[in-house]
């Protein structure tokens, strides 16, 4: 009995907090058919807001799995003075807001700050374009990319690693050969992540970017503008393109996952 | 020959070497002996240039190896969960030593198939270490190690996590290996059965010290302490003095050096019989055969006498 109230109460509650509100997206932006949609998706700001948010989340997820699996091989290979303290900045972006996030970025390469002003005396520009944008979004996926490799790292051990140094292999091909292929599926799991989270973030790029309409507007950005200009087609059409990317990338972390317990 | 010179290696506060200095001849198969933290696989390591020495010198076939990285001491190492590379097969395993060298292609292939076939996997080649079974997977992990052709094998507990069939079954053979490929050998282990019968020659190691060395025979007969004497086989006490339970003569009638003993249970295993017995009032025991046990005819209770065989090795404790 109580199981079948706990799984109704699951259920409801999922209901309403879920399905119901993206069920009703897709609803409403298929209201008219798909032609409407598909113009909606088609204007040009619209397109512009696409490439902007692929470059945004691109370039992030490459900075986050460099960095990623950096710190993960430092984090778990190597003792160093200060480990404690890398290891807890590296959670720090899931505790501070997004919104905090942004703004300390402005304070530190803002026009008027003094290293924001020593780049834009050089003609780079971090807020209010691509790098501040990049930078932000980077900062809230730091992570994820960490998280996912950090504990097959230790389960892997380094018996493979210590066996390949005494078969002639130097530290780069170790890692080349022997480190990643054995941490790959992780890897991946973790970029995924990275993947959905930078595409999705809105609260950092919204303040560094400066919402300039067709520069610095990214999907969720594109979203919010349209919708606050009552342009609900537009709105709704961007932000059921964004849940279908969200379900895709669910997809297919769902169908890493297995295969890493597998691996 | 791989010839160690003083070498001490703490880790924190614990001292796992201790000035420690051996010899290991060329083409010799040779055993590290002794209990777990005795020191015996971090010295192992050190020869692998797997772990540095604080102090003291690694050479290797004349060649100073202390500070050279792993990657250039022409070494293969044996590890005791096998470190199989999971993500390659059979083949990609043996194999790797000599793709990281640049060997052309048709050799490697050749070499490979060789090798397979020294450690019998050569139907196996193109699974994947997961789908072996752990005797198979050790023998992949020794054809890797061979792959090479290091100047020095060196193997830390190679059967340690085998069962105990499989082990005798690897053990016979890794000494029939090394009678076929002569390279130079040397494997860790807690046991002393396995040392006894796999090694030429054995480094019996505790406490971070090395306690003897010799061959399987100088050290069973002529331990050069009660440690090493103990750990080679079983011992007891006979007024004093440790002997080997073998060396120990029961007489049902008082002779010169004797002791009185009362026989306390006489347990029959097989061809041996074991005798406990009490010597005043100090439990002890001896090894005797079924043939003299039954010209003794003892039982529980009766008194008989013993001592140590003219022949026995005995140290006194």
């Amino acid at each position: 009995m109580t199981r079948y109230a706990l799984r109704s109460i699951a259920l409801v509650y999922l209901l309403f907090l879920l399905v119901l509100p993206v069920g009703l997206i897709c609803w409403t932006t298929f209201a008219d058919g798909i032609g409407p949609v598909v113009d909606a998706l088609t204007t040009p700001s619209a397109l512009h807001a696409f490439a902007v948010t692929a470059q945004v989340a691109v370039l992030s997820v490459v900075a986050n799995t460099l960095f990623g699996v950096g710190a993960a091989l430092l984090l778990v290979r190597h003792s160093f003075p200060g480990k404690r303290v890398l290891n807890m900045l590296v959670d720090l972006p899931i505790a501070v807001s997004p919104v905090v996030v942004g703004l300390a970025l402005i304070l530190v390469y803002g026009r008027f700050a003094p290293f924001g002003g020593w780049l834009a005396d050089r003609g780079i520009d971090v807020i209010f374009s691509l790098p501040g944008m990049v930078l932000a979004t980077v900062f809230v996926s730091l992570p994820l990319v960490v998280r996912a490799v950090t504990p097959v790292l230790e389960e892997i051990g380094t018996e493979q690693e210590q066996a390949a140094r005494t078969l002639g292999a130097g530290p780069w091909q170790t890692f080349r050969r022997i480190t990643l292929p054995a941490v790959r599926w992780a890897l991946a799991y973790g970029m995924v992540l990275a993947l959905a989270r930078s595409l999705g973030e809105y609260g950092a790029v919204a303040v560094v970017s400066g919402r300039i309409k067709d520069q610095t507007q990214t999907l969720t950005l594109f979203v919010e503008e349209r919708f606050q200009n009552f342009d609900q087609q537009s709105a709704y059409a961007a932000a059921f393109a964004m849940a279908a990317i969200a379900i895709l990338t669910l997809l297919v972390t769902t169908l890493l996952r297995p295969r890493e317990d597998a691996r | 020959m791989i010839r160690v010179s003083n070498v001490s290696k703490n880790f924190g506060e614990f001292a796992a070497l201790r000035d420690v200095s051996v010899d290991i001849p060329s083409g010799s198969l040779t055993a590290l002996l002794g209990p777990s933290g005795g020191g015996k696989s971090t010295l192992l390591r050190i020869i692998a240039g797997l772990e540095d020495p604080d102090t003291g010198t690694v050479e290797i076939e004349g060649e100073d190896s202390t500070h050279l990285s792993p990657q250039h001491r022409g070494v293969g190492f044996v590890f005791q969960h096998y470190a199989a590379f999971k993500h390659m097969t059979v083949f990609g395993n043996v194999a790797f030593g000599l793709e990281i060298r640049k060997r052309p292609k048709a050799e490697i292939t050749a070499r490979v198939q060789e090798l397979l076939e020294l450690v019998h996997l050569e139907q196996f080649a193109h699974r994947y270490p997961a789908q072996l079974s752990g005797g198979q997977r050790q023998r992949m992990a020794l054809a890797r190690a061979l792959a090479v052709e290091p100047k020095v094998l060196l193997l830390d507990e190679p059967f340690g996590a085998l069962d105990a069939q499989v082990r005798k079954e690897l053990r016979a053979w890794l000494r029939r290996l090394h009678d076929e490929v002569h390279v130079t050998t040397v494997f860790v282990t807690h046991d002393q059965e396995e040392a006894m019968e796999v090694a030429d020659e054995i480094v019996v190691m505790a406490g971070g010290e090395v306690q003897q060395v010799g061959s399987p025979d100088d050290l069973y007969e002529r331990p050069a302490s009660d440690f090493v004497m103990g750990f080679l086989g079983p011992t007891t006490r006979v007024g004093g003095e440790l002997v080997r339970p073998h060396d120990v003569e029961l007489l049902s009638h008082p002779e010169a050096g004797t002791l009185p003993a009362t026989v306390q249970r006489v347990v029959r295993l097989g061809f041996e019989v074991r005798v406990d017995l009490l010597v005043g009032g100090e439990p002890t025991w001896a090894q005797i055969t079924r043939e003299q046990a039954r010209r003794l005819g003892t039982v529980p209770g009766d008194t008989v006498h013993l001592r140590a065989a003219a022949v026995a090795h005995r140290i006194a404790v």
